[in-house]
């Protein structure tokens, strides 16, 4: 149906700069998540794309249209907001068909569209209550359903499941992802919860200080994690990064003296400070492994997230099958294959 | 239990006692002729000349200049009241809303301005009001009655604080939804402040209807008399005996319709708080 370009967004409020030049391109019916902590500008960019802010510089392109001049409402989207923002005097058929009505759509094809929309998110009959009387999750859907009767371009989704209690959100959010299939349409989706990145989105977009860290499938961002901070963003619990240095084209030699022999040798990188990343998944105990003193034990029933200290006090985790011991040195071995090298002054990853 | 219970309502009755004895007395004196109060008696018990005095008030008029009848009276108050509480709340949602939802050079400005003036009260700018009215020809119309009180910063600053708890995002969807601001007010922002408007109402109304000063100042057509203005005009100086009764019963009359507004509107009121539209 649309594809969507963004071409140099930057943002600025006043002095301070919010987002630095952001270049995307979304291909039709695909599903982008924006996923960053707080403050990295993830929301502007939705509301830029949205229309409800204008960016500093830089280009909108909806369906190959440039829409950067142009009013939220002439930019055939919908949104869905992170408090659903329904109309509280207004009865859900009243919510879902307002923006039809504003642009007047004739009497019987309104209709039409909200059963249609109705049936498919199954609130068919709640249309004459009131939000107020609505549970939390049915807000969520009619918040859908208002979206989904405008037959927009694109969806935008402004951290719509935040609001929902844990169990909850495990549902909408897979009754989103289906929809979203179901209805092909293109998507942006804003949320700071990794978990949800994951399984939402066809494609990432990770953000870091108004910058895209990283594009990339979910599967490639978990493997092969740009920076440093993709490493420990995405994953839980987060990437282990030590400190060290390249011994050899293929060996890394670590601060407390270990040397790690990385499966492909790094043409010319002998000599360079880099951040070797491990996650904690990828430690298996093992008699020749690295020592490591155990603190603290987080038991998840079928996995242990071990906390504790290498010999040279650097602090580690890892998460291990079955029963650990309370307290002691274990012996963990990282596996070679996943092993990730960053520069250390950059951040950036250094492939083999 | 029973014991420490009375008191207060034993209070109450007191004080509601209290409150009601005079609006008591002036309905008794309405019911009783000229003579016996001339007297100097108060009759604490209704008379006979209930529906003489009523007709007369409604009808002639009394007192001083035998003057205006309160049915005329009544009908220029009640428009006069009318014609001020809606155009209070017109002038302060629309000032309200162009203040919470626009970005505009000198907004601030524009809003200081709007809530320095609740300093003024009309005694203060009342010779210079009454001079533009004067050179307006407005003197002596409804229009000169109604206009210099038309606006309220006190309602624009009400509706401000309540428009500003309207969420931000309800602006948005609109945006989204391709409502223009007027229809964002119309369709959002004016039905979610129906409460609103009806607290405000009634006391608009009732400022309305006991304004005092200022009719008294730019009407001296009888036809355009307002009832509070009428009643005190109908006491005369001591030269010659009042007919109480009669002033009695254009009272009772002058009250009915504020009482009318607050029980009417009182309804609205709990239906708003009980069901809380937010």
């Amino acid at each position: 149906m649309a594809t969507l370009s963004l071409r140099g967004i930057t943002k600025r409020f006043g002095t301070t700069q919010v987002l630095h030049g952001i270049d995307l391109e979304v291909a039709d019916g695909e599903m982008i998540v924006i996923v960053g902590a707080s403050g990295c500008g993830k929301s502007t960019l939705l509301r830029i794309v949205s229309g409800l802010e204008s960016a500093s510089e830089g280009q909108v392109l909806i369906g190959g249209r440039d829409v950067t001049a142009l009013e939220p409402a002439e930019r055939d989207i919908a949104m869905v907001f992170q408090n659903y923002a329904l109309y509280p005097h207004m009865s859900v058929f009243q919510n879902m068909a307002y923006g039809l009505k504003i642009r007047r759509l004739p009497k019987p094809e309104i209709e039409r569209r909200v059963a249609e929309a109705a049936k498919l998110l199954d609130i068919g009959h709640l249309l004459d209550r009131k939000p107020r009387q609505l549970s939390g999750g049915q807000r969520q859907r009619v918040a859908m359903g208002r979206a989904i009767v405008r037959e927009p371009h694109l969806f935008l989704f402004d951290e719509p499941l935040s609001n929902l209690d844990a169990k909850l959100r495990v549902t909408m959010r897979a009754e989103i992802r289906r929809l979203q299939r179901r209805l092909g349409v293109t998507s942006l989706f804003v949320t700071h919860d990794q978990v949800e990145a994951m399984t939402l989105g066809d494609r990432l977009m990770v953000m870091h200080q108004g910058r895209a860290a990283q594009v990339a499938s979910p599967m490639e961002v978990w493997a092969k994690p740009a920076d440093t901070y993709v490493a420990s963003f995405i994953g839980s619990p987060s990437m282990n990064l030590l400190p060290g240095i390249m011994a050899a084209d293929g060996v890394v030699a670590l601060d407390g003296g270990i040397q790690l022999t990385l499966p492909a040798p790094i043409a010319g990188a002998t000599g360079r400070s880099v951040t070797l990343g491990i996650r904690p998944e990828h430690l298996a105990p093992a008699p020749d492994g690295i020592a490591m003193q155990v603190e603290l034990l987080e038991p998840l029933g079928s996995e242990t997230v071990v906390h504790g200290r290498m010999a040279d006090g650097t602090a580690l985790t890892a998460k291990l099958l079955g029963h650990v011991p309370e307290s002691g040195e274990l012996m963990l071995r990282p596996d070679p294959a996943w092993l990730h090298v960053f520069d250390r002054e950059t951040g950036q990853r250094i492939s083999a | 239990m029973r014991g420490r219970n009375i008191w207060p309502h034993v209070w109450l009755v007191l004080g509601v006692l209290i409150f009601s004895f005079p609006i008591y007395i002036t309905l008794i004196g309405s019911t009783h002729d000229g003579a016996t109060i001339g007297r100097g008696d108060v009759p604490l018990l209704p008379g006979t000349h209930a529906l003489e005095n009523y007709a007369q008030a409604w009808g002639a008029g009394g007192g001083r200049y035998m003057g205006t009848p309160a049915v005329s009276m009544l009908a220029n108050s009640l428009a006069m009241a009318l014609l001020i509480a809606g155009g209070k709340i017109v002038i302060s949602l629309l000032s309200a809303f162009a203040v919470v939802f626009f970005r505009f050079p000198g907004r601030m400005i524009c809003f200081w301005a709007i809530f320095i003036t609740l300093m003024l009260p009309v005694e203060v700018r009342i010779i210079p009001t009454f001079e533009v009215m004067v050179n307006l020809s407005l003197v002596n119309t409804m229009a000169g009655l109604v206009i210099p009180l038309i606006a309220s910063a006190t309602a624009t600053l009400l509706f401000r604080q309540f428009f500003l708890t309207i969420p931000p995002e309800f602006v948005e969807a609109a945006k989204i939804d391709g409502a223009g601001p007027m229809r964002f007010f119309r369709d959002v922002v004016l039905p979610l402040s129906v409460t609103n408007i009806a607290a405000l109402f009634v006391i608009l109304f009732i400022y309305g209807w006991n304004q005092y000063l200022w009719p008294l100042l730019i009407i001296n057509d009888r036809g355009l008399e307002t009832i509070i203005v009428g009643l005190t005009k109908m006491i005369g100086g001591g030269d010659s005996q009042n007919e109480w009764n009669v002033i009695m019963a254009t009272a009772v009359m002058a009250l009915l319709p504020p009482v009318g507004v607050v029980l009417l509107m009182q309804r609205w009121f709990i239906k708003g708080l009980v069901e809380t539209e937010k």
